[in-house]
């Protein structure tokens, strides 16, 4: 820990209620730092007790202005919020712009909010793992609701959202992203849509398309996704959301489908770290012996295939 | 052990409207490799600090055009140690005037941009000086 506070005097500042605490443990699971597994050890009996929604939808659909909103509602019932935004990281130059909370600045000084802006990074599972820690430390901090905010462009970006209980996907008449975003799966993960600046051309359009993509599923589905119309900027339909998201929690509950897919996860994640860990293991005794970049200038000069080198590298260290 | 990369938000304190600078500023940034936190116009000093708080960042670079700076710039400054972020680097950038920046950086700034400056010197700046 660079900044001052070793992992033990962060975690009694954190469960004291120090937002710094929080802050720093986010940034220790995030980097990695010496120690930070400890930290999630020790939060995750606490873990467990907040709502956690995903929001996501196409760059330009009003997510972050959305979430602004939906904040200050769950505020005015007395509930705290933390807020994971994650905006994609440049694969040219490894960094990010991380704007999502501009549109949150209203929330800045309410001690009730907490936002924490995320970028990808580059890595396509390990965000995943990242920001649903960050979750779990929110979590496990006190705050009743959080949510995932991230652009959902691509697979990666879905697969931050299945970390949620709820998911919500705001989509924008009109842009022609319509297709994309059916194109890009996101609206199979929707458990509630949101048409956002309804005012515009296509919205009705939108609606049915939504409808339609519903539609296609012929399978005996128990909750048929609701669509909302929203003016975010404007405040409008925010209420009607945040009904649906309640009303959807109020399903997973009853059915018990919310026990059934936090079981799911917690196969997945463990699934997904002990691969994670064989993985390191494997690609460090592969590479160490300086044998690796051997086999590449011989595979480069196809004098001997990949699959033959793979099998040998592999099969030195996995008997 | 994960990449660590480094955090810097990009703040305009006060009533100042003109952010081209800043977004100039963050794009450069971001090119550089850094994650960039940009919070837009019209911050006040509490909400700079807050957000510095918790987006945990290692820099903190405030932009202002409209001669606020002796005031605003410490404030900020006296904020994040209040907060106990003691050693987050505070680089600023702006109509400054040559004279004024002495007194800026006995208030903790430690270094000014002024208009003209190269931004790879910024990025270089916060290359050498951020804790690893």
């Amino acid at each position: 820990m660079t900044k001052g506070g070793k992992p033990m005097d962060l975690m009694k500042e954190f469960w004291n209620g120090s937002r710094l605490a929080l802050a720093r443990s986010i940034s220790a699971v995030e980097n990695e730092t010496e120690g930070y597994t400890d930290i999630l050890r020790e939060v995750y009996s606490h873990t467990g007790n907040a709502q956690v929604i995903g929001i996501t939808g196409a760059p330009g659909a009003g997510k972050s202005t959305l979430t602004d909103k939906l904040v200050k509602y769950y505020r005015t019932q007395g509930k705290t919020v933390g807020i994971v935004a994650v905006d994609p990281t440049s694969p040219f130059s490894g960094g990010a712009i991380l704007g999502d909370r501009i549109r949150m600045n209203d929330l800045t000084l309410d001690t009730g909010v907490f936002i924490r802006s995320m970028g990808t990074r580059g890595s396509l599972g390990g965000l995943s793992k990242k920001s649903a820690d960050a979750v779990k430390l929110m979590d496990a901090f006190g705050m009743d609701v959080v949510l995932i905010e991230t652009v959902g462009v691509g697979q990666s970006e879905v697969d931050i959202v299945k970390n949620a209980d709820t998911t919500l996907v705001v989509l924008v008449p009109g842009l022609g992203d319509d297709i994309q975003a059916i194109k890009a799966g996101i609206l199979e993960i929707g458990d509630v849509f949101a048409i956002n600046k309804c005012d515009r051309d296509g919205a009705d359009r939108l609606n049915v398309e939504i409808e339609m993509m519903l539609d296609l599923n012929t399978e005996e589905v128990a909750w048929r996704p609701p669509i909302m119309r929203t003016i975010a900027s404007k405040n409008e339909g925010v209420e009607d959301v945040i009904n649906a998201m309640e009303e959807h929690r109020q399903h997973l509950i009853e059915t018990g489908e919310l026990e059934q897919r936090r079981r799911e996860r917690t196969v997945n994640e463990i699934t997904e770290m002990v691969k994670e860990q064989i993985s390191r293991y494997v690609m460090n005794k592969v590479t160490s012996t300086g044998e690796f970049d051997t086999y590449v200038d011989q595979v480069f000069a196809r004098k001997i295939d990949p699959y033959t080198v793979v099998e040998s590298l592999v099969g030195k260290v996995v008997k | 052990m994960a990449e660590k990369l480094i955090r810097v938000i990009v703040a305009k304190p006060g009533l100042d409207g003109h952010d081209r600078g800043a977004k100039v500023v963050a794009r450069a940034l971001r090119d550089a490799g850094f994650e960039v936190i940009y919070t837009g116009l019209r911050q006040t000093p509490e909400q700079i600090a807050e957000a510095a708080l918790s987006e945990d960042v290692d820099v903190v670079a405030l932009s202002l055009l409209s001669g606020a700076h002796a005031t605003l710039f410490p404030r900020v400054i006296e904020l994040l140690k209040e907060r106990g972020m003691d050693n987050v680097l505070v680089i600023g950038g702006g109509v400054i005037p040559e004279g004024d920046i002495p007194d800026l950086k006995a208030a903790g700034v430690q270094a000014v941009f002024t208009p003209g400056t190269p931004t790879s010197k910024i990025v270089e700046f916060i290359n050498e000086h951020v804790k690893k």
